[in-house]
């Protein structure tokens, strides 16, 4: 099922049997971790059957390593394939990021220098997870804690490069963006503005922590203002996309997650009706 | 110095299954908090899978204490990270690392337990099948009961310990406040199913043990139960057919005769 213009909320494994009754809340669209329904059989996939029938859904990957040297895992993209043919997700994503190597999962979004070697590798991943897909996959800026000495381009950059290379879609992360800022000495409003507005098909907002004088994308609280003031200005600028509220951690009532949701609804209804401006 | 990707990630598994930031740091963005940087990643990966490990040995992790699980699950993630991304199927070769540990030689149970544990996840993720029921083996013609060959569902699992596995499971759940005194000296065997997407742990006797020992080793119905009599006289066929019938310790292979 398509995904609406609308906000939805993240689907973690202590909603899924609230979200898989027939009295289930009212939501616009949920997005699942892709890599948490892996599985042969069992509750979790039946429970998963379910939401599909009652909601439009969205797989989003964590475990793909876009940015691998060694290539992307076979075996992985067609256990991914077989959940996308069971759940016929209206939006595929995953991350511009790595976290294989050398036959270790390293379960993290690990960062990746950006230079002309490496978008040819991460270009070729993207390329070949579309090929095994047929279709687009929307990629996530990472949110950054390091920085690596030898890079050529910022990370605006190269995601537009990786966009006009592969044709794939950008989820834009807000919070990443105003994390990876604050963390590495950047702009994030000047990041936002870099980006190919039209390949934006999806925006991400949550919430993060403070530790050791740097910002931690926990994912365990309420968006911040600063994220909020950041995605009013985008949408007003670029217009409505799909926007998902994600919360990891400590997850809290549902009802508090569609109270996040609402909040940015009521930021895409403001913009409501206005046609996106070009980018 | 050109920066090879593949080298980079080496070096950067190196430094978050690791202590230091090692070799890791040459590559990166002078900083005076470089190590508190690659920190905030081997934070990530460590917690975060040691939290997998966690999630899937409730039970071992109450016996030990949160502190002692969380170092002995910490110390084989670093010696045994994940292969795949696909995190159901993580931790379980934990039972292995706790049998050499110096907590399994301290607690000889506590493997055992562990191995029930796995075997529980296991079940849970299982492949959906049918579950045989009375009502299609008792269609089979009586002459060929002998013969048939039921099939373990993919559920369905066998753990056997020289401990009292279930009994110590069963009195380590959240909801038993104050753990009572167990004979340590009973061994039991777990059968472990899954029915209507509840996954259940029942101890059995010896010689339902040896009946689905032979069942799942590929023996008929007539081979399997003449194993469970010479293991225990009074082995009651009936009896035990009917309890499995009822937790769905079969599968129901529609598509293949029972014979």
């Amino acid at each position: 099922m398509e995904i609406p213009q609308a906000a939805g909320i993240g689907l973690r494994t202590a909603h899924l049997a609230a979200f898989a009754a027939e009295d289930s809340p009212t939501a616009p669209w949920l997005e699942i971790h892709s890599e948490t329904f892996l599985c042969d059989g069992g509750p979790r996939l039946a429970m998963l059957d379910a939401v599909v029938a009652q909601y439009p859904l969205s797989c989003h990957g964590v475990g793909l390593s876009l940015g691998s040297a060694d290539g992307l895992d076979p075996a992985h993209l067609a256990r991914l394939k077989k959940l996308f043919a069971r759940v016929q997700p209206g939006l595929i994503s995953e991350h511009l990021a790595w976290s294989s190597t050398g036959g270790a999962y390293l379960n993290d979004l690990l960062p990746l220098p950006y230079t002309e070697r490496v978008l040819d590798i991460v270009a070729a991943n993207v390329a070949a997870a579309q090929d095994s897909f047929g279709r687009r996959i929307l990629v996530e800026n990472p949110s950054a804690y390091i920085a690596f000495a030898d890079e050529t381009m910022g990370e605006a950059k190269f995601l537009t490069r990786l966009v006009e290379r592969t044709g794939c879609g950008i989820l834009l992360d807000i919070n990443n963006v105003y994390v990876s800022a604050a963390n590495t000495g950047g702009d994030a409003a000047a990041y936002l503005r870099a980006l190919p507005t039209m390949a934006i098909s999806e925006i991400h907002l949550a919430g993060h922590s403070v530790a050791n004088g740097m910002l931690i994308d926990t994912h365990d609280a309420r968006v911040s203002y600063a994220v909020w003031a950041l995605y009013a200005d985008t949408i007003a600028r670029i217009g409505a996309r799909p926007t998902l509220i994600e919360w990891d951690r400590d997850v809290p009532e549902i009802s508090v997650l569609l109270g996040e949701a609402h909040a940015a609804q009521i930021i895409l209804d403001q913009r409501a009706g206005g046609r996106p401006h070009a980018a | 110095m050109p920066l090879e990707l593949r080298d980079m990630q080496s070096r950067f598994r190196a430094a978050v299954l690791g202590s230091g930031d090692g070799a890791l740091g040459a590559l990166l963005r002078a900083d005076e908090n470089i190590a508190a940087r690659v920190a905030v990643h081997r934070h990530t990966v460590r917690r975060s899978l040691v939290e997998v490990l966690a999630a899937a040995y409730p039970v071992s992790r109450r016996i030990v204490g949160e502190a002692i699980f969380a170092q002995l699950a910490d110390r084989f993630v670093v010696a045994a990270p994940p292969s795949v991304p696909q995190l159901s199927a993580y931790g379980g070769a934990f039972a292995a690392f706790i049998a050499h540990a110096d907590i399994g030689q301290r607690l000889p149970y506590l493997a055992d337990v562990a191995r029930l544990e796995w075997a529980r996840a296991e079940a849970y993720f299982a492949a959906d099948a049918p579950a045989l029921d009375f009502a299609r083996l008792a269609a089979l013609p009586p002459e060929d009961i002998e013969t048939t060959r039921l099939h373990l569902h993919p559920a369905s699992r066998l753990v056997a310990s020289a401990f009292p596995i279930q009994r110590i499971w069963q009195v380590n759940q959240p909801e038993v406040a104050a753990v009572p005194e167990i004979d340590l000296g009973v061994a039991e065997t777990v059968i472990i199913t899954r029915k209507d997407h509840h996954v259940a742990t029942r101890a059995i006797a010896a010689g339902d043990r040896a009946f689905l020992t032979a069942i799942a080793n590929g023996g008929t119905l007539g081979e399997a139960a003449d194993s469970a009599v010479r293991i225990d006289a009074a082995f009651d066929l009936r009896h035990a057919l009917r309890d499995h019938f009822i937790a769905g310790t079969f599968r129901d292979d529609a598509q293949q005769s029972l014979t």
